[in-house]
């Protein structure tokens, strides 16, 4: 029973107010891409036991979506900001390394 | 055996008397006793049989940790099984059974395992019962399941009443011993807000009785007295909420806490819930839990009248009860010294202690013998004499393979094999433990707690539960724990020395795991880790043996640690004998995984207010109070309710969709359709947005028509459908399934705020806003002229139109659209109308031969015209090719929704099954889900499939069984008849047809 904070309406919640979307700032691939660019859009995840990026959504409250960094190992939570974005802020990423230096997920670090 | 002492007892009240029954035997306690503790007064040693061998068992324990004395509790409706007789407090009527006997308790049929128990080892169940396989399902399986499981389930509904209570506070202290009230009365001086919760009906937890045998105090006060300051203290504090009878259930992430709440299991006439759990949030987390005394691993430790020493004494002090008149003292450490003083004290007879530690103890020791008790060091109990109780010991030397050297008459044995904290709470949420070899045991590693949103520890471990298990170390790890606590959670707590404690030293305990240290394999078979599970020393040796060498897979295999108790006596003992049997240290074997709750708690309690009515909430049409009122035989379809018929007196459910289905599509019928999904799309790249969401091209749709759409996941699969209607130029209006209008949505939410997020669309769902009628059959143009307003022609609204305007004063919203064949209205109205609106079309449908039907009948007519319904031809593996629905996929757009997805090779592939229409030759209706045989066999020796059933009616229309399947290369074998078995061992043979049954032209529409 995690607690969040929705960036959107600003609600900290019981993860019972939540929905977890999988992981984060996945690019996707329609038409035209090949077949293993295609294939790890729709199956190939991370599953680090560490520092991780999920998409979450404030379904019982404001309904938006938005993106959080936490680790899977502490359950801590590094923070949480916009579904709009196609990468981690840089302020949360160096608030990470503050924590944990050398981390790295996918291709950031 | 066992009785009342003349005195003592400082938690009954002597001058009230309470009557219960125990095994339909009338016998009398006093308030304040547990049942247990009744029990053992009235001479009742053996309360259960065990659950393998159907041994005789007795109390072994005083608290949550006992494994034996499971009961059935109650009668009725408020029958309970597994209950625990010594956590089960004593009410005037209470009426308790043992459990796991055949006929009696006393006389017992399968006790005879007990004889064949060398035939009946560890894995027995998975070696004997292999082969031949045929015997699993109608010889081995039936035979275990009669003679498995401990206690009865409850055949009434449960009377009593739960809830759920939501707390909050910054700091909670479980466990209401002189620990944690000390840790409580250090923590609240920040002012923050604390809860103290004990699992038991009273505050001071071992204490008050430890203190009885060594005299010791606590500022200068024996351990009642100081334990009664504490709690006035706490009670007096604003900012503390005291709950007794209430236990830590389990730890959570975040700081998560839920707690149990015992409310009148002591008094079930009095009002209120019965159980309440408590949901709590908060910063920090003291579990002053205690600890639990391990037995001692010898030769019939398992007879009734063995009890750990803690206990035996726990029932002088607090009930005066004595379990034995000659009670043997058998320990490896000081604490059991407190009980032989105890017992003397008592004026009781203890012939001896045997320790097993070549120098003994003490100050204690000292003390007992000061007594006149003989001590015996170096010594072991070789063997327990007895049967269905104790009547004597075996003495050798402990470092020896058992000789006997003396034997001496006993009728209770009090064992201590030291202590092991309770650190279930602190390990529930990750918190990590390390041996302590001094004391030999785990404890609570504090560099690595459980850890919270912050990334900090947010739980701490105090007193005993800490493993500081001497008076004085567990007030001083007490004081510094609520400290520590409080300034966690932000508080500035105030820096008072702990409690000064005046209590006996201990020496150091010698760890023994087995007694004596090389016992031979009869004494090992007789000598039990696990009394609930049946678990020997010699079971365990045989799983390492067998190469079960993690203990995970060693309690798996032998079932250690398994059920009601789950370990709480024997986890630590059965690691230690797996450790030796591997032949590495204990830390390196670890402990298996503690999981919540600490104890059973009530499946009420689970539940709380969630029952009956009130499960979940139901969605309600504005018509459903008259289709309530009409005979609706009522399906849930979501959290909605919707008539699966209305049916009439002296008809049959089926009778009644039948006559629906004739009476639609000869004259007139009604349906409630409000429960259709309705999501408003609006923007100026809502048609862009729509092109995406849907295989269809939606962007072109003309305002005032109606277009079919299919929605596929990203990974091509079809996932909803439904008739979409262009409003405006920037607004389209999405109809969904009934079911599916909170995923679609959320679905169109997910792909407008994560991937297009620059798009100007606004997505609404009003499915609740509004009403909607379908109006169906021969005669609806009939009805909808009648009630006037606004031109319904053929010519003014065609086939896939919509139209504003007013129908018999209702504003409405027309589209003409049918999922039956036959000329079709949907017509939405305001909510607020809607049953009015229903009530006027069944009033002036009269002449027309109106009859409302329900969803039954709409699936057999969409079937007779083979149109697919999600969830029957769908079932998250189904594309819209295999349903030959390719007409409904654009191949002008660049994109949508799993396009890509359905050009994947196995997408692709010609032997995907598809839809095809089945006929049974002779008529009758092909079973659901039926699949159907081609010719040989698969590489596993099964017989090949080709296809299955996915919707299968009677059609009463054409008077005969009608069905829809997906079947391999089916499109290519119209005519073909095929095989389909069924459960009933009938084989149906079908043709393969068109799926359109009705109407093929359409003609019935087109008018």
């Amino acid at each position: 029973m995690l607690i969040l904070e929705c960036p959107y309406c600003g609600v900290t919640g019981e993860e019972t107010e939540f929905h977890g979307g999988g992981e984060a700032h996945i690019k996707r691939f329609g038409p035209g891409s090949s077949d293993d660019d295609f294939h790890d859009y729709l199956f190939t995840r991370e599953n680090p036991f560490g520092v991780h990026f999920e998409r979450w959504r404030h379904v019982s409250g404001c309904g938006k979506w938005f993106h959080a960094a936490r680790c899977t190992k502490t359950l801590e939570v590094f923070g949480t900001y916009s579904a709009q974005t196609t990468e981690p802020p840089s302020d949360l990423r160096a608030a990470i390394s503050d924590k944990r230096p050398g981390w790295t997920w996918r291709e950031f670090s | 055996m066992s009785t009342r002492l003349a005195s003592g007892g400082r938690l009954i009240d002597r001058s009230k008397q309470v009557q219960f029954t125990f095994n339909g035997k009338q016998m009398r306690g006093h308030a304040g006793d547990t049942l247990a503790s009744a029990l053992l007064a009235n001479d009742q040693m053996m309360v259960g049989r065990s659950f393998k061998y159907h041994r005789p068992r007795g109390i072994v324990a005083s608290g949550a940790e006992e494994p034996n004395a499971l009961i059935n509790m109650g009668e009725g409706a408020r029958f309970e099984p597994n209950q625990r007789a010594t956590t089960t407090e004593l009410f005037n009527g209470l009426v308790a059974q043992s459990q796991n006997h055949w006929p009696s308790l006393e006389f017992d049929i399968g006790a005879v395992n007990t004889y064949f128990s060398r035939f009946l080892p560890a894995g027995f169940y998975y070696k004997m019962f292999m082969y031949p396989r045929a015997f699993w399902k109608h010889v081995y399986e039936p035979f275990i399941r009669q003679s498995a499981g401990l206690g009865r389930a409850p055949k009434q509904r449960d009377q009593d009443t739960y809830e759920h209570f939501y707390h909050f506070a910054d700091l909670v202290v479980i466990g209401g011993g002189v620990a944690g009230l000390q840790a409580a009365l250090a923590a609240a001086t920040a002012g923050q807000s604390v809860l103290v919760i004990e699992q038991t009906a009273d505050w001071g937890g071992r204490a008050p009785v430890d203190g009885v045998a060594d005299d010791s105090t606590i500022d200068g006060m024996d351990a009642d007295a100081w334990v009664a300051q504490a709690v006035a203290k706490l009670d007096a504090m604003d900012n503390v909420t005291m709950r007794t009878r209430t236990m830590g259930a389990g730890v959570y992430d975040h700081g998560y806490l839920l707690a149990y709440e015992r409310l009148r299991d002591h008094a079930p006439e009095a009002k209120g819930p019965r159980h309440r759990l408590w949901r709590i949030r908060t910063k920090q987390i003291v579990t002053a839990t205690g600890a639990i005394e391990r037995p001692l691993s010898f030769a019939g430790n398992d007879l009734p009248g063995v009890m750990l020493a803690a206990a035996l004494r726990d029932y002088v002090v607090n009930y005066g009860v004595s379990t034995g008149d000659r009670t043997v003292v058998v320990t490896n450490n000081d604490d059991a010294y407190r009980t032989a003083i105890v017992l003397k004290q008592a004026g009781l007879e203890v012939p001896v202690i045997i320790d097993a530690r070549p120098e003994g103890g003490g100050a204690l020791m000292a003390k007992a013998r000061d007594m006149g008790i003989r001590v015996d060091t170096g010594r072991a109990i070789a063997k327990v004499k007895g049967g269905k109780r104790v009547t004597g010991v075996q003495i050798c030397a402990q470092a020896g393979e058992g000789s006997v050297l003396e034997e001496i008459p006993c009728d209770a044995v009090a064992m201590s094999g030291g202590w092991s904290p309770v650190v279930h709470l602190w390990s529930h949420c990750g918190g990590k433990l390390i041996w302590d070899d001094a004391q030999a045991h785990f404890r609570p590693d504090p560099s690595r707690p459980p850890t919270g949103a912050s990334g900090e520890g947010f739980v701490i471990a105090a007193g005993s539960a800490n493993g500081a298990l001497a008076l004085d170390a567990a007030l001083a790890d007490a004081t510094a724990a609520g400290v520590a606590a409080a300034r966690a959670a932000g508080g500035t707590p105030d820096d008072a020395p702990p409690p000064k404690a005046d209590a006996l030293g201990e020496a150091a305990l010698a760890p023994v795991w087995m007694m004596p240290q090389g016992a031979n394999i009869k004494l090992r078979m007789k000598s039990w880790l696990d009394f609930q599970n049946d678990v020997k020393v010699s079971d365990v040796q045989l799983a390492a043996h067998e190469g079960f060498e993690s203990v995970e897979h060693a309690k798996r295999y032998t079932t250690l640690g398994m059920a009601t108790d789950q370990g709480k006596l024997s986890n630590i003992n059965g690691l230690a004998i797996l450790s030796d049997a591997l032949g590495q240290p204990i830390p390196v074997t670890g402990t298996t995984t503690f999981r919540p709750p600490y104890t059973p708690i009530s499946m009420g309690a689970i539940a709380g207010e969630a029952r009956g009515e009130i499960f979940q909430p139901l969605r309600r049409t504005p018509m459903h109070d008259w289709h309530d009122a009409n005979g609706a035989d009522w399906e849930p379809v979501g959290h909605w309710r919707r008539p699966y018929a209305f049916v009439r007196n002296g008809e049959t459910v089926n009778e009644a969709v039948m006559r629906e289905v004739r009476n639609t599509r000869e004259k007139l019928g009604l349906l409630d359709a409000s429960t259709l999904g309705k999501l408003i799309v609006k923007g100026p790249d809502a048609g862009r947005f729509l092109d995406m969401m849907y295989t269809n091209m939606m962007s072109t749709l003309k305002p005032g028509k109606c277009r079919y759409g299919l929605m596929c996941s990203e990974n091509g699969f079809l996932s909803d459908d439904g008739v979409v209607a262009r409003i405006d130029d920037d607004t389209w209006l999405c109809h969904t399934t009934t079911g599916g209008a909170d995923r679609i949505h959320a679905h169109m939410e997910e792909w407008l705020q994560t991937e297009w997020w620059d798009w100007k669309v606004y997505v609404a769902n009003v499915t609740e806003q509004l009403a909607q009628v379908a109006v169906v059959g021969p005669n609806a143009r009939k009805l909808l002229e009648k009630l006037g307003g606004m031109d319904v022609s053929r010519e003014a609204l065609g086939f896939m139109e919509w139209a504003d305007g007013t129908l018999g004063g209702f504003d409405a919203r027309v589209y003409r659209i049918s999922f039956s064949g036959e000329l079709s209205y949907e017509v939405a109205v305001p909510a607020s109308q809607g049953r009015a609106f229903w009530d006027k079309l069944m009033e002036a449908g009269k002449e027309f031969g109106v009859m409302p039907y329900g969803t039954e009948a709409l699936h057999i007519m969409r079937a007779e015209k083979g149109f697919i319904m999600i969830g029957d031809e769908t079932d998250g593996t189904v594309i819209p090719q295999d349903l030959g629905l390719d007409w409904a996929l654009s191949k002008k757009k660049e994109d949508y929704l799993g396009k890509r997805a359905q050009q994947r090779s196995h997408m692709t592939d010609p032997n995907r099954w598809k839809l095809v229409g089945l006929e049974t030759v002779d008529g009758s209706v092909l079973p659901d889900g039926a699949y159907a045989l081609g010719n040989g066999v698969n590489e596993n020796g099964q017989k090949v499939m080709i296809g299955r059933v996915t919707s299968t009616y009677h059609s009463p229309t054409l008077n005969r069984g009608i069905a829809m399947g997906l079947v391999l290369h089916g499109p290519d074998r119209m005519g073909e008849v095929l095989d389909f078995p069924g459960t009933d061992g009938k084989t149906y043979k079908a043709k393969i047809v068109s799926a359109v049954f009705y109407d093929p032209e359409g003609e019935k529409q087109n008018v």
